[in-house]
């Protein structure tokens, strides 16, 4: 579903050349649900910007459902859903509602299977009592689950989720939790997400990619991780002293 | 019909969904009613105060640039009634503040071209700021000096299109300004030098009639004249309509271009910021 291989992106700030990705490679299958680690920095987000169209790579290639994203961006977009944790594509001043009537002429989804979905998405993710609030006054547990619905209106075969549980106290984590377990287990989503949070991979990611100075540093499940590091038995430990051990190379 | 063609045509977005842009621009501006009230207001107020200097230059110098004191009374009111609509002094878009703080990433992964995305919106907040700041100076100015009017109805319809074509144009350089961030990293400096070509190029600080020789024919042929001096000679009868028109979507049409063309280069070479 996802392929990247030798994925690099360099940037130019002031005549240095900044690889916040290198020769990235890497394989995931319809229907996995990956959690990606890494130090801020590491180039997590910079990668899926890639996968979603918004940067063109400046090395390798990048393929969601065997399409370029940034030659095919549209074609993607219909593929692929997004959420960015730190960001919201609601409309600030309108009801949620709003907001997500637009990515139903945004992504041409017909009325009749738009108002089944958005009954599911509504049951599944409690948006029920603030659908008809502006989004500027909803709480940012509630404003996560309405980007969310957003994101999987157009019934997108992969979601990918930047930080999708920063910030969110321990009750709405455990809702988007469950949630995207469900989407993943009964719908076959295939579902890639970055975090820092290490409950998030424990509880819901059968695989873990570890990104570092925007190299593969690791892939496997996360007891091979755990495995990595001998005598840490916490994953925070493990991904700590992984953090630390990292090789400065910039 | 051509491969790539039958491409664009099955995965552009549909007229509703840029009309319904253009309803939730409206709807977006509406909420900011007193941010409208306070500028129809200072809109007003200005108004009054050009309305006599340009009374006194137009005593001091009867049929300056082709106009009467009534004409110059109206043009005033006229062109006041533009600043909101047409922004005049700048801004109005939110790219700038998005490029800096990196939401842009979702504006650009969007599958709909962001130019005409931002313009739909803009085109809302345009119809909302005309009722709310283009009315009131308007009107007050009318009671209180006497503005004419177009000649019959075909006057008005291009009046109206011209000033649509106007509220385009001002977008497409306000886009330009915006969009030009993710090089300069901060809009502010362009702005300010985007705030003094467009007051003075565009004829809201003296009519661009009353410029003589090289001048006055430079600047009446620059985007910015076709944001508030055009417009107003189209209302005034002095224009020749088709000409003026083609003159104004010529400029829309090359200002949309660039800033297509920016969007593009945006994607491929720009560091977006904010992790």
């Amino acid at each position: 579903m996802i392929d990247a291989d030798r994925l690099g992106r360099s940037f130019r700030v002031r005549r240095t050349t900044v690889h916040a990705v290198r020769d990235l490679s890497f394989h995931v299958a319809a229907g996995e649900f990956v959690g990606c680690l890494g130090p801020n920095g590491a180039g997590k987000s910079t990668t899926i910007k890639m996968l979603t169209g918004v940067l063109a790579p400046t090395s390798g290639r990048v393929t969601v459902a065997g399409l370029a994203p940034s030659r095919r961006r549209t074609a993607v977009a219909r593929e692929i859903g997004v959420v960015f944790g730190q960001r919201t594509t609601l409309w600030w001043d309108l009801p949620l509602r709003d907001s997500l009537d637009l990515v139903r002429l945004l992504y041409k989804v017909d009325r009749v299977r738009f108002r089944e979905r958005l009954g599911e998405l509504t049951e599944r993710l409690g948006l029920g009592g603030f659908l008809a609030t502006p989004v500027r006054q909803l709480s940012l547990g509630q404003r996560m689950r309405g980007d969310i619905a957003a994101a999987l209106l157009h019934d997108p075969s992969v979601l990918v989720l930047d930080e999708p549980t920063i910030g969110l106290d321990v009750v709405s984590k455990a809702e988007v939790r469950a949630f995207l377990r469900d989407l993943n287990a009964e719908r076959g989503t295939t579902v890639l997400l970055t975090t820092h949070d290490l409950g998030d991979v424990e509880r819901l990611c059968r695989r873990v990619l570890l990104i570092d100075h925007g190299r593969l540093a690791f892939d496997g499940t996360v007891d091979e991780l755990r495995a990595t590091v001998p005598g840490e038995t916490s994953i925070e430990d493990v991904v700590a002293h992984l953090y630390r051990n990292s090789p400065p190379s910039r | 019909m051509p491969t790539v063609h039958r491409r664009f045509l099955a995965s552009s977005p549909s007229i509703s969904l840029y009309a319904q842009l253009v309803r939730y621009g409206f709807r977006k501006h509406a909420t900011y009613w007193g941010a409208a009230a306070a500028g129809a207001f200072t809109n007003t107020v200005f108004g009054v105060l050009r309305a006599y200097v340009l009374i006194a230059l137009w005593r001091a110098r009867p049929g300056l640039g082709g106009y009467d004191i009534a004409d110059a009374v109206t043009f005033c009111f006229l062109t006041q009634a533009y600043i909101g609509p047409m922004q005049v002094f700048g801004g109005g878009l939110e790219i700038a503040q998005r490029v800096r703080s990196g939401d842009i990433a979702l504006d650009l992964a969007r599958p709909a071209p962001l130019v005409l995305w931002t313009l739909s919106e803009d085109l809302g907040r345009a119809g909302y700021l005309f009722l709310a700041r283009s009315l009131p100076p308007t009107v007050v100015g009318a009671l209180l000096f006497g503005i004419v009017l177009p000649d019959g109805a075909a006057v008005w319809a291009a009046f109206a299109a011209s000033f649509a074509l106007g509220v385009v144009i001002s977008f497409g350089w306000r886009y330009i300004v915006a969009l030009a961030t993710c090089w300069l990293r901060d809009d502010r400096g362009l702005a300010v030098v985007s705030l003094v070509l467009t007051t003075f190029f565009s004829g809201l600080m003296l009519p661009l009639v009353i410029f003589p020789g090289w001048l006055g024919t430079v600047a009446r042929a620059l985007p910015w004249s076709a944001m508030v001096q055009v417009p107003a000679d189209v209302y005034l009868g002095t224009a020749d309509i088709p000409r003026t028109l083609g003159f104004q979507a010529l400029w829309a049409a090359v200002l949309l271009a660039l800033g297509a063309l920016l969007t593009r280069a945006a994607r491929r070479r720009v560091v977006i910021d904010g992790g």
